[in-house]
């Protein structure tokens, strides 16, 4: 999906500080890149489309214009793969208990 | 129309922070560099009684206190003879939104709402912009948080897009940033643009907040054992943890009972790197702040920080992610409960404690947090391989952030390893007088040092002279 209508919930793009605005503190690699932020709320263009510049009503009411990036986005986090390291420790330490007692 | 660049924006710092916090912090400011803790915090905060009431209406405090009886046994098992120490652990992962920062934010929400403030904003990746949000829900106050999140791939460390998901389903409004400390520039934009409180963790409130959870552990201690714990151990970060917890131990009566802090060692890897971002597996209770923090706890979003963890710490230990991840494990597979990560390095240095220290001594971890997608060892350690860090069972001593995650082979292999506070206090010291000569201070100042960092007026001289 790379349109939205009013109200759908959806992510917005701001860069906040350019390649060469960034300050002076900080590290080399971290200067390379512009300091960018993300903002989610309600869309409030009646139509709108992928890397079109939006407004929205965020969830505490203020207004926020910025770079339409996603619309319904996904939270992808999960519990990851199963980690052998895990498993082997639970193993041992099973082992470990089961000796003492 | 304000000038909204980032020069002006910080330059209006202290006039946007004494609107959004409502203290004169400048009335407590003494000599050249002194400033009476003990009234900022009397004046400022709120009582004991009151704290315990506050926090009882929103769901926090009086959490579980449990012994560790199977962990324990493994202690005994690698002790010597005539050591092992028993391990209790606070369930603070049973407060509403799942942390001990719901004590901080609690205070901090309840002073708001009385202050007539609308909302609420704090600056923060961790477990407490979940709490500031839960507990602005349960007052009615809009809420907006503001997290360092994404490297500039936009790859996202899963622990904190993990807390995002838990401030939106509370109703706050989250804001995502890529690396970099100018995320306090766009903080202070927010709080002039909105008007809104800033419940900053460093706050009297934030650290008074914490209290009644050094407090609870000395009286439940007594009414299960008879007695005060000997040990209290506090994961250490930004120091209010560590901090409150002491000071509450003390309002209970617990004076004798030490107070060790406990860090991720996260050496060599910057805080404020795009590229080592996302080759961390711990986004707090690390070094990285951790040490900073103790030796200038003044760089904070206030300007006087309420947390000072020199005024408390008896020890400071480190210890490995390995180390880290496999305590968790263990929590889950012997003591039959799940908790995240990060709430487990106080833990990881208990056990290397229990087993040095003498049979029967009482060792409480103050502190446990919720688990779940992103913020779990299974999550951060498949992210951690992603990012090319090679993850292994072996020695602990080959774990290197930013490279290797080791875990132990064995429950004996777990050894915390001290910091030299002695050190800390040396480059604090240094700190807060830089640009001054001994003789220029004042009397009161020097008796500010001297309570500070905990050793005599001698010795503050003889650092200064150094």
């Amino acid at each position: 999906m790379s349109k939205a209508t009013k109200g759908i919930w959806v992510e917005i793009e701001n860069v906040v500080l350019e390649v060469g605005q960034r300050a002076p503190q900080v590290p080399e690699d971290t200067k390379n890149t512009p300091l960018i932020m993300w903002t989610k709320g309600l869309l409030i263009d009646e139509e709108a489309e992928i890397g079109q510049e939006v407004e929205v009503e965020t969830l505490s009411g203020r207004l926020a214009r910025g770079k339409m990036t996603a619309i319904n986005p996904r939270f992808e986090h999960d519990f990851g793969k199963p980690v052998d390291v895990l498993v082997e420790t639970g193993i041992s330490l099973k082992k470990e208990i089961g000796g003492i007692r | 129309m304000r000038d909204l660049t980032y020069c002006a924006v910080m330059g209006r710092k202290n006039e946007i922070m004494k609107k959004a916090v409502g203290i004169d912090y400048s009335e407590f400011e003494f000599g050249k560099i002194g400033f009476d803790y003990e009234k900022m915090m009397s004046n400022v905060a709120y009582e004991m009684d009151d704290m315990i009431n506050i926090q009882k209406e929103t769901k926090v405090g009086n959490t579980p206190l449990f012994e560790l009886h199977n962990i324990n046994r493994l202690v005994k098992a690698n002790s010597a003879d005539g050591k092992g120490g028993r391990i209790f652990i606070k369930d603070e992962a049973a407060n509403a939104s799942g942390s001990f920062k719901a004590r901080r934010a609690a205070i901090s929400v309840y002073h708001a709402q009385k202050m007539g403030y609308k909302g609420v904003i704090a600056a923060t990746s961790g477990n407490y912009g979940a709490a500031v949000a839960s507990q602005a829900a349960q007052r009615g106050l809009k809420c907006i948080i503001v997290q360092e999140v994404f490297d500039s791939q936009k790859k996202g460390q899963p622990e904190i897009v993990e807390k995002a998901r838990k401030c939106e389903a509370f109703g706050a409004e989250v804001i995502q940033l890529t690396v970099g400390p100018e995320l306090f520039y766009t903080f202070l934009k927010l709080l002039e643009e909105t008007g809104f409180f800033n419940a900053s963790l460093y706050t009297p409130f934030g650290i008074a907040g914490v209290e009644t959870l050094g407090y609870e552990i000395a009286e439940q201690m007594n009414s299960m054992e008879g007695r005060y714990p000997d040990y209290v151990v506090a994961t250490h970060a930004g120091g209010g943890n560590l901090t409150g917890t002491a000071r509450g131990l003390i309002k209970a009566g617990a004076t004798g009972c030490k107070v060790y802090g406990a860090s991720v060692d996260l050496k060599g890897l910057h805080m404020a790197s795009d590229k080592d971002f996302n080759r961390k597996s711990f986004t707090t209770g690390h070094t990285g702040f951790g040490i900073p923090f103790a030796t200038q706890p003044d760089r904070a979003d206030v300007p006087r920080n309420a947390a000072r963890v020199l005024r408390y710490m008896d020890r400071y230990l480190t210890v490995t992610q390995g180390e880290v991840f496999y305590v968790t494990e263990m929590l889950a597979q012997i003591e039959g409960i799940e908790r995240g990560p990060a709430g487990n390095v106080s833990l990881a240095a208990a056990i290397s404690l229990a087993m040095e220290v003498d049979e029967g001594k009482i060792i409480v971890v103050q502190e446990t947090e919720y688990t779940g997608a992103g913020k779990h060892p299974m999550p951060q350690l498949t992210f951690a391989r992603e990012n090319g860090i090679k993850i292994y069972r072996g020695e602990i001593r080959e774990n290197v952030p930013g490279k290797t995650i080791v875990l132990p082979r064995q429950f004996g292999q777990i050894k915390a390893v001290e910091l030299d506070l002695k050190k800390m206090k040396e480059r604090y010291v240094g700190n807060v007088t830089k640009g001054f000569k001994y003789e220029e201070l004042t009397e009161d100042d020097v008796k500010y040092l001297a309570d500070e960092v905990r050793i005599d007026r001698v010795e503050i001289e003889k650092i200064m002279n150094k």
